[in-house]
């Protein structure tokens, strides 16, 4: 699942990924033609219209395969960089940088792509940059509090807008569409020559027909977290679903025992785990299984994955979709909790005379009454001075 | 003149978005460029007069950000990148060459302080905004964010407004570019 920083690739590799995507960026920005400033001002003078073509299909074109991988479950949008929204500064910091330019004739990338291959002006728009930043850096103070203003966080547009993803996506890509044959026509007139437009080439047409195809598809498919929650409700298909149970008993064994193949998957709600959990136990809603976080620990092999739950259904329902998920060994606390409560926690000696075969259980049951809260108490004590490690946002941006 | 053709637009700019698209997925972050002359800006003062990065909060809420060197950082090696891939893609169209560029007739002195005053407007601006064109814009729109599609509206309206008044840096007869 991505991200693949920083488990799959390093922190220090992720430098020469740097590199490299600097190099194909770098190489289609040349060869797009933008390491010139007349090509990249024609865009506001309506002579070249070839920066909005690269620059919006390269968005587009980003943006629908990011929804794509987040659809199925191969990117964790929680942890991708959104960059953050302070309203003022997008704007007066966006003017500042169109007047910039139109006075300059380049942005920050393409300066130094057309500095790479010997124009000397961008030099000249590097070195100004350089001031302006330190210009900034300076007189941080005097901008900070515009720097700061309306802090609306790591939103995404179509939140803001109140509308569903599909949706913005389909009408950012029309959008980009009815610019391209807009600016095509404006193009045609300002120069007084056709340009060449969209031409329908059969490789074009079998490219948009898939495009179309998956689109739809994916519409039509429901998210697959969207289905698989779905499922979950459906408390007939979780009862029926098969997985293995452990009862509460094995649990306390496992857990006096140290073992160190069991991972505990805690679904009850944060309060009830704060009061009260059980070492070797990670909480998580059913939400939560969807992310990385989840992903990282039920993928490590050899391991014994048991979920429990105040009920046991509920416990279940998150075993089902662990394993529906494609997780392997992963068993249900059985009872749930409560159980767990009853037998182990606060087990009472029944009285009256005991059945010869479960007279070892019973005394196991006692001895684990008074070893359990010791456990968990010296757990709690590791908990809160151990550092907590939490996956976190990339840092990103500028 | 052909080996100076440029890519046509579409293909160049699917290539960009796929470019985009595999960084974010492995490095869960976009493409940026503004953020490397930042980098470069904060080691160059760092180096020239130390005592005064610890005083200047800018750089102190840089340096809490980014720890460490201020040149190890993932977009300045994304841009010395950039300078390979701009330079070989120059070399592959026979496009490297030490020119100064500019229209027939604007005068060079503006052509001149047009680019300097032009780099620094963006360079401050790409503070203030948290991007340039590429970390806030073009990164900002893959990943839908407002703050970032709000700067690409800003960066491109502001452009539009203003290029009225700069027209004779660019423009002079029709046919000239």
């Amino acid at each position: 699942m991505g991200p693949l920083v920083p488990e799959v690739i390093g922190n220090e590799l992720n430098f020469i990924v740097a590199l490299l995507a600097g190099i194909a960026f770098g190489f289609v920005l040349e060869q797009a033609g933008f390491s010139t400033s007349k090509k990249l001002v024609g865009l506001f003078y309506g002579y070249d219209f070839t920066v909005l073509r690269v620059f919006f299909t390269g968005g587009v074109t980003a943006m629908l395969g990011v929804i794509t991988l987040a659809h199925f479950g191969l990117l964790d949008m929680k942890l991708v960089y959104v960059n953050p929204t302070f309203l003022w500064s997008a704007i007066v910091g966006g003017l500042i940088m169109g007047l910039g330019f139109v006075t300059g004739g380049y942005c920050p990338g393409t300066s130094i792509c057309a500095a790479a291959i010997g124009k000397i002006d961008a030099m000249i728009f590097i070195g100004g940059s350089f001031l302006g930043v330190l210009v900034f850096a300076e007189g941080y103070p005097l901008f900070e509090g515009l720097y700061k203003a309306a802090s609306w966080g790591n939103v995404q547009a179509f939140e803001t807008l109140g509308i569903s993803q599909s949706l913005f996506a389909f009408l950012l890509t029309f959008i980009a569409v009815a610019a391209f044959w807009f600016t095509a026509a404006i193009e045609r007139r300002v120069n007084g020559k056709t340009v060449k437009g969209f031409h329908l080439s059969k490789v074009y047409l079998g490219l948009t027909g898939l495009a179309i195809i998956i689109g739809l598809t994916a519409f039509m498919l429901p998210d697959k977290k969207e289905y698989m929650l779905k499922d979950l409700a459906d408390n007939n298909f979780v009862a029926s679903f098969k997985i293995e149970g452990m009862d509460a008993d094995e649990l306390a064994f496992r857990l006096i025992d140290n073992d160190n193949d069991l991972q505990i998957i805690d679904l009850r709600s944060q309060k009830d785990f704060d009061s009260l959990s059980l070492p070797k136990s990670t909480h998580f809603m059913l939400e939560n299984m969807f992310e990385k976080d989840a992903y990282k620990l039920l993928s490590v092999k050899h391991k014994k994955n048991v979920f429990i739950a105040n009920d046991e259904l509920t416990a279940k329902s998150g075993a089902v979709l662990a394993s529906e998920l494609g997780f392997s060994n992963i068993l249900v606390l059985k009872g749930g909790f409560a159980q767990f409560k009853k037998d182990i926690l606060e087990f009472v000696m029944p009285a009256g005379t005991i059945d010869r075969k479960d007279a070892d259980t019973f005394r196991f049951r006692t001895n684990a009454s008074e070893v359990m809260p010791v456990l968990i108490k010296e757990n709690k004590l590791k908990q809160s001075s151990g550092k907590k490690v939490q996956v976190k946002r990339v840092l990103g941006g500028c | 003149m052909n080996n100076t053709k440029y890519m046509n637009p579409y293909l160049a700019g699917f290539l960009l978005g796929l470019v985009l698209l595999v960084t974010i997925y492995i490095t869960g972050r976009g493409l940026g460029a503004s953020g490397a002359v930042k980098s470069a800006v904060v080691a160059t003062v760092e180096t020239v007069a130390p005592a005064h990065t610890g005083d200047l909060k800018f750089y102190k809420e840089y340096g809490e950000e980014h720890p460490g060197n201020p040149l190890k950082n993932w977009l300045v090696f994304e841009i010395a990148g950039v300078v390979i891939g701009a330079f070989i893609s120059g070399l592959i169209s026979n496009r490297l060459k030490f020119t100064f560029e500019q229209f027939p007739k604007s005068i060079k002195k503006f052509r001149i302080a047009g680019a300097l005053a032009g780099g620094a407007l963006f360079g401050f601006g790409a503070q203030l905004a948290r991007g340039c064109t590429s970390g806030a814009a073009l990164s900002g729109m893959a990943v839908m964010s407002t703050g970032g599609i709000i700067t690409m509206i800003a960066i491109f309206g502001g452009a539009y407004i203003f290029a009225y008044f700069f027209r004779k840096l660019w423009l002079s007869n029709k046919g000239d570019y």
